[in-house]
């Protein structure tokens, strides 16, 4: 990569926080196409109507915690306060994980009230269910592997405030998979 | 080629890479294959486009031979394709699986990869005056991902139950069931895996586009100051991002439905009497998700044919481009309408007819934007002073076959008239000279204008002429024709009409449109001969052979790698400074200064000397 940037009209964003939102656009628009194929499906009928699992309210105070403890893991980042960051670093992925596990949980759960992601007895209402977790869960992992790698980069201390660029994009998108379940878990519980 | 490339490699190195801590001779893996450098791969998408643009042209004259000669038998192609063939006799599945591999390679793998992939990797970091994209890896990851996909959809042509065969558009029930059609078995699974793999390929190559043109312009190239090809490749990439994310959505749920058992699409389906378990899934619902990505798509097609098409009628005019802005602002009200006119794709699913007319207006309102371009470039060109390059006459043929085209998208753009219409051979002639063989007369205009930056090279005039007239010439034999039998309703998609008493009649004007096609296709071989043979023995081209404004006629005639050997050019000027009043040379690149031409220079502009 041929970095350049002196020379030129870069904006005052870095290129890479650019494309990470412009990133988090298309992953905006795969999921608006998800749930607006869910609207556009529940009214036509044919939809089985079964409670959320209640687990779901336990993964959505994962979720927040692991944001904040994110932010201030950033807050440290900001400060060189090291010991700080990986604190803060490794309780977001302790939560994160927390977080899917509680997913697949939910999904056990949904499966021993018989609701179920294909075959015979499935509804397109809990597989739309399956594929809004399951998705959301995919980017989960993509975030954490991320995230680990911020963390093994703080236990060598190459994160503080003069090398900040990869935990604001960690934390950027970690924000936004947090934001983005808020979306999904309030879309379900107003859609069901 | 790769000498003199390696001779200027070295000298820039010294000079123009201060910020590289390592000085490393690249091995050729690195210098060709596994590059990073946007030229080369660029050049590599060029390539995987040419490859694809054949086998998809090839796979048209396959079915226009059944067409056009519906009783004879086509003994002769055994050889190719082996059991596809029953005693001289096309296979009727296979007829509809070389229709949907057709579309999809030529709208996916050549219009989208090829002419973006080469164009926007290409020019972006070129004329915008940057060592290269804004993350190189990306840019290398795109192009083989992109690779990996058209393995998959290569090797799907090879498979037995054969390739794809539910249309490009596989729509469901038909893509979603493997008893359906032989093709919806494990041709439809490649389909599904090599166009998810498509679509993370160009959303990486998209964010890197727009990126590198928000991010790395050089200094004074304000967004009032790119060119228009920099204009259309961003508005390209900003659909692709909006609208590819969507088709993956679709097609995961179609993968779901396929594999996994589930009823998003499917719903009460009876194969040979027996109902399907599926129930409660909507069909419809696939075409909107489809058309989201599908309308947006054909306008990420054709947006960089408008954009390289701008640049050289402006350059081989002689002439600023006329409404620099209206271009930049037609290009945006397309960009923003193609979201919202999906459903006339749809017109005759059933949908609610106010629904229908809402759709019609917004279409029919393209018109006006796609007017203002049209007139654009009819005013550019006005009392030019026109030098008839090879790439100047492919962009005015891309001017008269948008015109064409664009005239009857107004008549289907009618939900009224659509009912006749829809699934015709009058959408076929409409939407091939509109955005297929105008998109590729934009490719093609980039290539022959691009060719010496690209290579070093010029390619051969004479040879250019003979493939622009004989192709120019083929395509509206081709298509004109087909816009009778579309009226007169003949479907799309039929193997065979020989048994409709109606259609009949048309055996002659189907023979004759297959004549053109081939015709058509083997010109392309000039081309192709043309192109290998200009890479290696072309004439050799000077720096700035079309006396063009853009910065990418600043590098060396040969740029390695980091694009110019010692700073990055700034720019003052805007890019159609041609035949302005009072200058020494008919031309003013962007990069001089306005001190270096007071005779030229307009009352508002004395300020800036």
């Amino acid at each position: 990569m041929v970095t350049n940037l002196d020379n030129n009209t870069t904006g005052g964003v870095h290129p890479l926080k650019f494309s990470l939102w412009l990133i988090i656009i298309s992953i905006v628009m795969m999921f608006g196409a998800f749930t607006s194929a869910y609207i556009v499906r529940r009214e036509e009928g044919n939809w089985l109507e079964f409670d959320l699992p209640p687990i779901f309210i336990l993964t959505t105070v994962m979720i927040v915690l692991s944001s904040i403890t994110m932010q201030l893991a950033y807050n440290a980042a900001k400060k060189d306060n090291l010991g700080m960051i990986k604190l803060m670093l490794s309780f977001t992925f302790i939560f994160g994980v927390i977080f899917l596990y509680g997913q697949v949980n939910a999904w056990g759960n949904l499966v021993s009230n018989n609701i179920y992601f294909g075959g015979m007895d499935s509804n397109p209402s809990g597989s739309f269910l399956y594929v809004l977790t399951g998705v959301h869960g995919f980017h989960l992992i993509t975030g954490l592997i991320y995230l680990a790698i911020v963390l093994i980069a703080s236990f060598k201390y190459k994160v503080h405030s003069k090398n900040m660029v990869r935990i604001q994009l960690c934390t950027t998108y970690w924000h936004f998979l947090g934001g983005l379940w808020l979306y999904l878990y309030f879309f379900l519980l107003l859609n069901h | 080629m790769s000498s003199t490339d390696i001779a200027i490699h070295q000298t820039d190195m010294h000079h123009g890479h201060d910020e590289h801590e390592h000085h490393h001779e690249q091995n050729f893996i690195e210098k060709y294959i596994f590059s990073q450098d946007h030229k080369v791969i660029a050049k590599q998408y060029l390539f995987a486009g040419i490859i694809w643009a054949f086998i998809g042209g090839f796979l048209s004259i396959l079915f226009r031979l059944q067409l056009g000669w519906p009783e004879a038998t086509f003994t002769f192609l055994e050889p190719i394709l082996g059991k596809w063939v029953l005693n001289g006799k096309l296979d009727p599945e296979f007829y509809l699986a070389l229709v949907t591999m057709h579309g999809t390679i030529m709208v996916f793998f050549v219009l989208t990869a090829g002419l973006s992939g080469t164009f926007s990797n290409f020019l972006i970091p070129l004329q915008i005056g940057a060592r290269d994209m804004a993350s190189g890896f990306m840019n290398m990851l795109s192009f083989w991902i992109f690779f990996i996909a058209s393995v998959l959809m290569f090797i799907s042509l090879f498979i037995e139950t054969g390739p794809a065969a539910g249309g490009w558009t596989v729509y469901p029930p038909l893509s979603a069931l493997p008893q359906a059609i032989q093709g919806s078995a494990a041709g439809m699974t490649l389909w599904l895996i090599s166009m998810a793999l498509f679509i993370v390929s160009q959303l990486l190559g998209g964010v890197n586009y727009i990126t590198t043109v928000i991010n790395l312009r050089t200094r004074g190239m304000s967004m009032t100051k790119l060119p228009l090809t920099i204009w259309s490749f961003t508005l390209t990439a900003v659909l692709g991002l909006l609208a590819f994310p969507v088709l993956l959505s679709a097609a995961l749920l179609l993968i779901f439905d396929r594999s996994f058992g589930t009823s998003f699409f499917l719903s009460d389906i009876y194969i040979a009497g027996e109902a399907l378990s599926n129930t409660g899934g909507s069909a419809i619902l696939f075409q909107h998700l489809f058309w989201f990505l599908g309308h947006p798509e054909v306008y990420i097609v054709i947006l960089p044919a408008f954009g390289l098409v701008s640049e050289v009628i402006a350059t081989n005019a002689r002439k600023p481009i006329f409404g620099y802005r209206a271009m930049i602002g037609s290009m945006l009200g397309i960009a923003v309408l193609s979201f919202v006119v999906w459903a006339h794709h749809m017109f005759v699913t059933g949908m609610n007819p106010f629904l229908g007319s809402v759709f019609m207006f917004l279409t029919l309102i393209i018109a006006v934007p796609s007017a203002v371009k049209v007139f654009n470039w009819i005013a550019t060109l006005w009392r030019g002073n026109i030098r008839f390059t090879v790439a100047m006459l492919f962009a005015i043929g891309f001017v008269s076959l948008f015109i064409s085209g664009g005239l009857t998208g107004i008549i289907l753009g009618n939900s009224a008239l659509d009912i006749q219409l829809h699934d015709t051979y009058f959408v076929v002639a409409h939407f091939h000279l509109v955005m297929g063989a105008a998109a590729f007369f934009g490719m093609f205009c980039g290539v022959y204008h691009w060719f010496p930056k690209m290579f070093g090279r010029m390619m051969d005039e004479k040879l250019g002429f003979v493939h622009f007239w004989l192709t120019f010439i083929a395509v509206y034999l081709v298509f004109m024709p087909m816009h009778y039998v579309g009226i007169a309703g003949f479907p799309r998609r039929y193997y065979n009409w020989t048994g409709f008493e109606a259609f009949n009649i048309f055996t002659d004007l189907n023979t004759f449109i297959s004549i053109a096609a081939i015709l058509g296709f083997l010109a392309q071989f000039i081309f192709l001969f043309n192109f290998i043979y200009s890479i290696f023995k072309g004439r050799r081209a000077t720096e700035n052979p079309w006396h063009s404004n853009t910065l990418e006629w600043t590098t060396p005639i040969n740029p390695g790698h980091g694009n110019w050997p010692g700073e990055i050019p700034a720019v003052y000027r805007w890019p159609y400074d041609y035949s302005k009043p009072g200058a020494e040379e008919d031309f003013i690149p962007q990069h001089i200064p306005f001190s270096q031409t007071q005779s030229s220079n307009l009352p508002q502009e004395r300020v800036l000397e």
